[in-house]
């Protein structure tokens, strides 16, 4: 199948990614060639086999469900580009 | 006097141990060749003043009793490193800083060493020539016009060119083994889970492991003991006795048993390509090793496989930057959606905005049985193969790269004939299964060339093994003229 610019700006809104008009074309062009590249697999028959979940030969551990760490509200909030001592900050969101 | 620097670890190490050099003066040492190789742009953060802070402790202190005592390590900038800026190559993390240390670098500073700087790395670990970053090209020391292998790329360089006396990198799809044979340097993928993933910036969670790069096996095996291990913050590290792959290193492979997959001979492979693997084969024969012809028969449909789950896990990893958190947020955007749309993508180059659209795209309803189940259910396929040879043999003897390494600008353009220089490093992902390269000869135009051993999961001591000894027997003498200094 081929992607067209359509289809793409909605991916990429759904990747809530901006793409430039000017760019589009470029982008069309070379996703197209990689899901050309992507689409041999459909020469394999595979309704026999099962999908590989994990690599590992073990399953997922779980652990105690207490609580390790905390009161860090200053190193989380840190790094954040916008905030208010308390919480993190984005545009208005409800009005 | 000798330069220290193009010395291996191992000898940096013993000559650290009986005090002909200290700790300080060693840091010095690769300052100053790191300061006079701005050019290669290996470099994305420095910390020198800590590092000599560092090396002044161990000094007036040492502990001679450790792995890497008083060693100064430059590490790639996929790993977060307490208040110190953590970049992953990319935009959107220019100004993050984390407030923690990675499971494995904090392995390596509990074991004697200190950071040296951070190394630069493709885009989130995305690409096999370091083209994406942010923060420029890196130049192979090899040559200065040519990449040094990606994503790894300021590991595989700083390492070359003696910034570092060893290095470590991640490998998702190839990023340690291409950079590594691009350069001459040895580079070790380990099994799935022996390496902690916490605290490395993520790109695709089944297939990342961190591993070692180093100029001897020697080194590798050192540095592979000091990083691996387990640790309880990653869900998928595999718990098990620690292993001493250095002491344990041995150069006899007499009887060991070497497949040999057809496969992995492809079309326009140039001839030195296939004269290396010629040479690595009767190397193992000259030693008593057994060659052994296999198929691998799902081969080809490896990268195809890796080109749908690595973005559709990176598509999933990095929904994480989003301009709230941390990182980079854009001034623009009138509301919440505009203001994500606008941050990810100015923060985010191009390669990574392409591996994030097939992400979306093949997870997306209606799509995900045709593209993400279908990629599964072959990466199943993929295992099995090797699932099944490895029941007949000990390891697997193939080219690391189809080529050496190749011009900056070469094939930038397109993005498939870029994604082709993982052909053979990508199945091995896909496993989960450990593989290292280890140079072994030159092209005509005398750039390095590398060979790949494969093992069975958690077999790191006996491909380290087969590597020394190939090692030991090639000739290969990595001659870099400094030419940028």
């Amino acid at each position: 199948m081929s992607l067209d610019k359509e289809k793409i700006k909605h991916v990429a809104k759904l990747a809530r990614i901006s793409v430039d008009e000017a760019k589009v074309d470029s982008l069309t062009k070379d996703l197209n060639s990689i899901f050309k590249f992507i689409e041999q697999l459909n020469e394999l028959k595979t309704e026999k086999v099962e999908p590989l979940t994990s690599i590992l030969n073990q399953s997922l551990r779980s652990r105690k469900d207490e609580i390790s760490d905390g009161k860090i509200r200053e190193k989380i909030l840190k790094n954040s580009p916008k905030e208010n001592k308390e919480f993190f900050v984005v545009p208005k969101v409800v009005e | 006097m000798t330069d220290i620097t193009n010395q291996s670890l191992n000898e940096i190490i013993k000559k650290v141990k009986t005090k002909k050099i200290s700790s300080t003066d060693l840091t010095k040492a690769y300052i100053k060749n790191i300061e006079s190789a701005k050019k290669l742009n290996a470099f994305v953060t420095t910390t020198f003043d800590q590092a000599l802070d560092k090396a002044k402790q161990f000094d007036n202190k040492p502990n001679f009793d450790q792995l890497l005592p008083g060693i100064p390590l430059a590490v790639k900038d996929l790993f977060c490193t307490e208040n110190i800026k953590t970049t992953a190559g990319s935009n959107i993390l220019n100004n993050f800083i984390p407030s923690y240390e990675s499971t494995v670098t904090k392995n390596l500073w509990n074991n004697g060493s200190f950071l040296l700087g951070k190394l630069n790395c493709d885009e989130f670990a995305m690409g096999s020539s370091n083209e994406t970053s942010h923060y420029g090209n890196v130049i192979n020391p090899v040559g200065d016009q040519l990449v040094p292998g990606g994503s790894s790329g300021g590991s595989s360089s700083a390492l070359a060119a003696d910034l570092t006396p060893a290095t470590i990198g991640t490998d998702t799809g190839g990023s340690i083994r291409q950079p590594a044979s691009f350069t001459g340097t040895v580079g070790l993928k380990p099994t799935y889970g022996l390496c902690s993933r916490w605290g490395i910036v993520a790109f695709a969670s089944s297939l990342d492991q961190a591993g070692p790069m180093t100029k001897t096996i020697k080194d590798c095996a050192i540095m592979l003991e000091s990083m691996s291990g387990f640790d309880e913050k990653d869900s998928t590290s595999i718990n098990k006795k620690k292993e001493q792959y250095s002491k344990n290193l041995k150069d006899n492979i007499k009887g060991l048993k070497i497949g040999i997959p057809k496969e992995y001979r492809v079309d326009n492979m140039p001839k030195e390509i296939d004269e290396l693997w010629e040479k690595g084969k009767k190397i193992l024969k000259n030693l008593g090793a057994k060659l052994i012809d296999i198929s691998l028969p799902h081969t080809k449909y490896a990268l195809p496989t890796y080109y749908i789950v690595a973005p559709a896990e990176a598509s999933s990893n990095l929904a994480r930057y989003d301009g709230v958190r941390y990182g980079y947020r854009s001034k623009q955007g009138k509301d919440l959606i505009e203001m994500y749309e606008k941050t990810r993508s100015e923060g985010f180059g191009d390669e990574v905005k392409r591996r994030i659209l097939i992400g979306t795209y093949v997870l997306s309803s209606g799509y995900y049985d045709a593209y993400y189940l279908k990629a599964q259910k072959v990466r199943q396929l993929i295992k099995k193969d090797f699932d099944d040879s490895f029941t007949k043999i000990d390891a697997i003897l193939t080219p690391s790269t189809p080529s050496s390494a190749f011009k900056i600008g070469e094939k930038t353009n397109d993005p498939v004939s870029m994604y082709l220089n993982d052909i053979f490093t990508v199945p091995v992902n896909l496993a989960g299964i450990p593989a290292l390269s280890l140079p072994a000869g030159v092209d005509k135009q005398g750039y390095p060339l590398g060979l790949q051993l494969i093992g069975k999961a958690l077999d790191e001591q006996k491909i380290l093994n087969i590597g020394h000894a190939i090692e030991k027997n090639c000739g290969f003498k990595n001659e870099i003229k400094k030419w940028w200094a």
